[in-house]
């Protein structure tokens, strides 16, 4: 089998997010950068699968050089090669085209990615890639098994999980559940550093969505303290005061 | 130009997010002049398909046919390009469910046009068009430009109100010319979480945390749940032991959700569980530790052992709502 795992480099979940006074950039200064979340479950879920029924496992990162740890850190927690697209990924659209015409001439069985990065939120990038392809999707999956050219899936849906079936090629997004992610052990890191990492310069894909500007949220006013003592006040408040229930 | 706004049915009936997008088409055709016409894919009632003209929509396209009884991203995908197309609409509205998920980014690259997922807010202008959204995980907001000359937005749940704006709705019956190959997915089983309210559609949301002790505990959140008719939630800690499952896990790698009321029991609030939950509209903290970082984005705080304060929380609420 072979796999494709897509990966974005994204702030450390515990980060306090700021950005530049002029409100156009994130501010990165300080900040660390790990794989994202869900795209680590979907290597490690790639992992697994090419341990058991053979293969390889590709990871790619669209991004600038500054990336290239993160792409190592992957290697070392087990893929095989990695690919760097030279571009910053501000666009969904432009991201998933690049991914779609490194993916076109391989023949992956599976292209793997997160469901979402937890930098933009914008749960889009794999659907789009599956789209460019004409390959079917499975979005939001928390299981995935292989039997023969068929891989039968559990995904969420509003209220419930749907089990699908679908045949090889196609592209999944991983939700949490999908495989608890490994930590690289030393001869990992090790061999991390000779694997190879292909850069390539991005086709020139549309770019049709711009953040233009960025904000934190206000902050809030002082919270109402109500005693242990009468609970009950609390009801009447969200009752009266607050008008929500 | 209509205005589309794909509108999700379960079991035959219009979902509550669908009357949100419905509502956000609306509100933006009226400032752009246009009209609305909804998108159905899968089986509906034609008295279940006239209410989307309780909420705007001049019209309805109707993809009855059989083959569309369940999801299938690739082939709904086409269906809505198809209606597009038909309709000649520029702008596309979607609600960010699980299935908008799967359709708005498919069309999107289908059509070469710029999407906002997740919206929060009607957009500021048109021209240019700018919309906003959260970003890193509901620590920030962005403003996003569409330059595309198709532009599609998927609203996040609960982020916009309903609001009826009655007209007569023309019900159309469309069965575009769909390839076979185009049907890629099949669902083999669909298993509901039985009689509860969906988490990410939920007005209210009672959620527990590791300050409960035990899975054991849970009785009197479900309770307190039951009372105010809220959905239930949990931490990520307690789902990570087993405590609850993790479909109920709320936070930065769990479900994000915005309701109209959030009831912390035993959180303390970490920064991940805040991502998770921040853009609630009223949030509720009740912890033993006065120092709990909860407390700081809190609108009422109860300081104080939650195996007491609880149960009156339920007999509070139960007494509210038998008197009105």
């Amino acid at each position: 089998m072979k796999f494709l795992v897509c990966i974005s480099h994204v702030p450390d979940t515990t980060t306090k997010i700021t950005f530049t006074p002029d409100g156009k950039a994130f501010n990165t200064a300080g900040v660390q950068f790990i794989i994202n979340p869900y795209d680590e479950m979907a290597l490690t879920r790639a992992l697994e699968l090419k341990e058991s029924l053979g293969g390889t496992v590709t990871v790619l990162n669209v991004g600038s050089a500054v990336t290239e740890p993160t792409l190592r850190k992957a290697l070392a927690i087990g893929a095989d090669d990695a690919i760097r697209i030279n571009a910053e990924p501000t666009d969904a659209l432009f991201v998933a085209a690049e991914i779609a015409a490194i993916a076109k001439n391989e023949k992956y069985d599976i292209i793997f990615g997160g469901r979402e990065s937890i930098d933009y939120n914008g749960c889009q990038v794999m659907t789009m890639v599956a789209e460019f392809l004409e390959l079917p999707s499975v979005a939001i999956a928390t299981k995935l098994d292989i039997t023969g050219t068929t891989a039968t899936l559990e995904r969420e849906i509003d209220g419930g999980k749907e089990i699908v079936s679908v045949n090889l090629p196609f592209v999944v997004s991983a939700q949490k559940d999908f495989a608890e992610p490994r930590i690289p052990n030393m001869r990992g890191i090790m061999s991390a550093r000779t694997k190879p990492l292909k850069v390539t310069e991005p086709i020139s894909a549309l770019k049709p969505t711009t953040s233009v500007a960025f904000q934190t949220p206000p902050p809030k006013s002082e919270c109402k303290m109500i005693s242990p003592e009468n609970p009950g006040e609390l009801i009447q408040l969200l009752h009266t005061e607050a008008k929500i229930i | 130009m209509p205005i589309l706004v794909y509108a999700e049915t379960w079991d035959g009936k219009f979902k509550k997010p669908s009357f949100e997008a419905m509502t956000y088409a609306f509100e933006l055709a009226k400032s752009t002049n246009d009209t609305v016409t909804a998108i159905v894919i899968g089986p509906a009632t034609d008295d279940e398909l006239k209410r989307a003209g309780e909420y705007g929509c001049t019209k309805v396209l109707h993809a009855g046919d059989g083959k569309y009884g369940s999801f299938n991203p690739s082939a709904f995908t086409a269906v809505i390009a198809d209606c597009v197309t038909s309709e000649n609409a520029k702008t596309i509205i979607f609600s960010q469910t699980y299935s908008g998920k799967s359709l708005a980014p498919r069309l999107a690259a289908r059509l070469k046009a710029g999407l906002v997922s997740g919206a929060i807010a009607l957009p500021s202008t048109t021209s240019p068009f700018v919309v906003r959204k959260k970003c890193f995980s509901s620590k920030g907001f962005t403003d996003v430009e569409v330059s595309s000359d198709i532009k599609i937005i998927s609203v996040f749940p609960n982020a916009h109100h309903i609001a009826a704006n009655n007209v007569s709705a023309n019900i159309q019956a469309v069965n575009p010319v769909i390839a076979e190959s185009l049907f890629n997915t099949k669902v083999n089983e669909v298993k509901k979480t039985s009689g509860k309210i969906a988490l990410t559609e939920a007005e209210i949301v009672v959620s527990g945390g590791r300050g409960l002790k035990g899975p054991e505990n849970w009785g009197m959140v479900e309770e307190l749940a039951d009372a105010l008719g809220a959905a239930t939630a949990c931490s990520k800690p307690v789902a990570d032991m087993g405590w609850r499952p993790h479909h109920e896990h709320v936070g930065q790698t769990g479900i994000t959700i915005s309701p109209n009321l959030y009831i912390a029991i035993g959180i303390s609030g970490a920064i991940q569980h805040l991502a998770g939950v921040s853009s609630s509209k009223v949030i509720v903290v009740i912890n033993a530790d006065k120092e709990a970082p909860f407390f700081k984005i809190a609108d009422y705080g109860i300081i104080g052992d939650a195996f007491q304060v609880v149960p009156k929380l339920t007999e509070a609420v139960k007494q509210l709502k038998s008197s009105h």
